[in-house]
């Protein structure tokens, strides 16, 4: 029994990791309707400018702000560059120019800070939590842990922001309908603007957390693929939707792995998350939390 | 052409469209020179066929058009004698010019209320004065207030017509730009929404520019018409002498002095101002 909730929580917690990176997209697609597929690009990026600035003998305690103002210009430019010019486009064009984004966020990253794999060291270890395995026999991550914490406390902040605040509310509407949105005032530019602005700021969060853990290389913009089957599970417009859809699949990949993997070779990890988002889509395509999809008869 | 635009010359300029021409995507030419006046405090009408530029002419005095890849390429648009043919839409709410969309465009996943708070986005006031311009909204439109917590989405097309003019209100204009509100909905709906933008032009003087299909209602709520024929003005007039002009009637109202007549003798209005052009 122990056992299995040490796997159990360990799922979870590691979902609570993919769940990073998808609220990046939830927030996107929320304000604009439109999937970001640069946002593994970002997080690759915000990780690699960490890294790089580290190396100019740069304290973490400067180098994270100098980044997250590197990652909020880029957003801001996004929004000027790439999205003011497609203002009330249909929305495959909007996702075809964050696919071109996608690509040049990670050349740029490169160009800037070369290819080769670094380490990033942000102080937390990977281990297990003395008090717990002493009392309980269970090998839970401090690292783990600390990042549920982190992810907690975003999911919470962008919640509330989005139910109560002026421009939350704003940006829900800007998600439905920009030619309305226009219409009653409020500023597209402004929003989309922090929008991009506070994307920049999760895909810091996400890549220093995920480089932490896998070290900083390309194969950080994958990262964004797993987190398509929690968006699909959780519903894309949803925050709390992010985090649970993001348990879900950490949870059944870990248990999957360990159950079912014997029995088939192993290896389940890697497929299983996209084949419960297959069979949810084929059920409730909206997610658990989506937005209802409305039809007029 | 009548001009017999005694009021509308006399009273003040409050909105006034001078000469404009809209081009799309740099090349289809829709608006060819439209020129009108809303004085003060007065509804005005603007009529005229599917296509004829009416839409068109309302996005280009609320600067929608930029959105879809539209231009102001000549004349003046002036609001309380001041341009504002440059101003972005958000500007242009600030001053109280507020357009409602044709076809409601209500924001289908937030509720009623969370429709109307948004339309006081350019506002920035407290929550006190917030829910004072709810109530404000609710006291004309009583049945939103029973259908507050509903998503607008779900709501009937009635409701989202009155959203959509609720959620205009919250910004306090003092001129909205209402585009075919009559749209899609049943007779008795029409006539009740047409009732409050009187009622909001009596007590509150908010003045209206009506783009309608609907000539008939348009033109018994309306002070003045004007109407509109392939991007141009080709008549204009008090709404009563619009409403009894043979041509209007024949053209607008289907009725005509000589009682029914087949379609085939009539000689098609538009087709005798094409020569004009």
């Amino acid at each position: 029994m122990s056992f299995f909730l040490e796997v159990l929580i360990g799922g979870l917690l590691s979902g609570v990791m993919y769940s990073l990176v998808a609220l990046g997209f939830v927030l996107i697609y929320k304000a604009s309707g439109v999937l970001n597929f640069a946002q593994g690009g970002m997080v690759f990026f915000a990780a690699l400018t960490y890294v790089g600035l580290l190396e100019f003998d740069l304290s973490p305690w400067l180098a994270i702000p100098i980044t997250l103002v590197v990652m909020v210009i880029l957003g801001l430019l996004t929004e000027r560059i790439v999205l003011r010019p497609l203002v009330n486009q249909p929305q495959i064009t909007l996702f075809m120019a964050t696919i071109g984004l996608a690509f040049f966020v990670e050349g740029l990253a490169q160009m800037m800070w070369g290819a080769n794999v670094r380490a990033l060291d942000l102080g937390l270890q990977d281990e297990p939590i003395a008090w717990v395995s002493d009392h309980l026999n269970m090998m839970i991550s401090k690292f783990d842990l600390t990042a549920a914490g982190v992810a907690a406390l975003l999911v919470t902040g962008l919640a509330l922001f989005f139910s109560r605040t002026r421009i939350g509310r704003a940006l829900r509407a800007v998600a439905d309908d920009h030619q309305a949105a226009l219409a009653v005032g409020i500023p597209l530019q402004q929003i989309w603007g922090i929008v991009w602005g506070v994307a920049g700021f999760l895909a810091l969060v996400a890549g220093l957390l995920w480089g932490a853990r896998n070290g900083v290389q390309f194969a950080l913009t994958f990262v964004a693929l797993k987190a398509l089957p929690v968006l699909i599970l959780g519903g894309f417009e949803s925050v709390p939707g992010a985090i649970v859809g993001g348990l879900i699949i950490g949870a059944t990949e870990k248990l999957a792995e360990v159950y079912f993997g014997p029995l088939v070779g192993g290896g389940i990890e890697g497929w299983f998350p996209y084949m419960l988002a297959l069979v949810f889509l084929l059920v409730r395509p909206e997610g658990i939390f989506g937005e209802k999809i409305i039809r007029r008869i | 052409m009548q001009s017999t635009a005694t009021t509308a010359t006399t009273t003040a300029k409050y909105l006034s469209v001078n000469n404009i021409e809209v081009i799309y995507d740099h090349v289809i030419l829709v608006l060819k020179g439209v020129s009108l006046e809303v004085p003060e405090g007065r509804i005005v009408a603007l009529l005229g066929a599917n296509g004829a530029g009416k839409s068109t002419t309302l996005k280009a005095i609320s600067n929608l058009l930029a959105a879809e890849r539209g231009d102001v390429t000549k004349g003046t648009i002036e609001f309380k004698g001041a341009r504002v043919d440059k101003l972005t839409t958000n500007d242009l709410v600030r001053m109280g010019v507020c357009q409602v969309m044709e076809g409601r465009h209500c924001f289908a996943h937030l509720t009623v209320e969370e429709n109307l708070l948004t339309g006081a986005f350019t506002r920035r006031e407290s929550r006190a004065a917030t829910a004072q311009a709810l109530e404000r909204v609710y006291h004309y439109f009583p049945r939103l207030k029973t259908r507050r917590s509903s998503l607008a989405g779900y709501t009937s097309g009635g409701e989202q017509q009155m959203t959509a003019v609720g959620r205009a209100l919250m910004a306090r204009p003092t001129m909205i730009l209402l585009d075919e509100p009559s749209m899609g909905l049943a007779p008795q709906i029409v006539e009740e929404i047409f009732e409050i933008v009187r009622d909001l032009n009596g007590k509150e003087r908010v003045s209206f520019l009506l783009a309608e299909q609907n000539t008939t209602i348009a033109l018994r709520y309306a002070d003045y018409g004007y109407i509109l024929e392939n991007g141009r003005v080709v008549m204009d007039g008090e709404a009563k002498a619009l409403g009894a002009n043979e041509d209007v009637k024949e053209f607008y109202l289907g009725l005509s002095s000589a009682g029914r007549r087949s379609f085939r003798d009539v000689k098609h209005y538009r087709r005798r101002k094409r020569w004009l052009s």
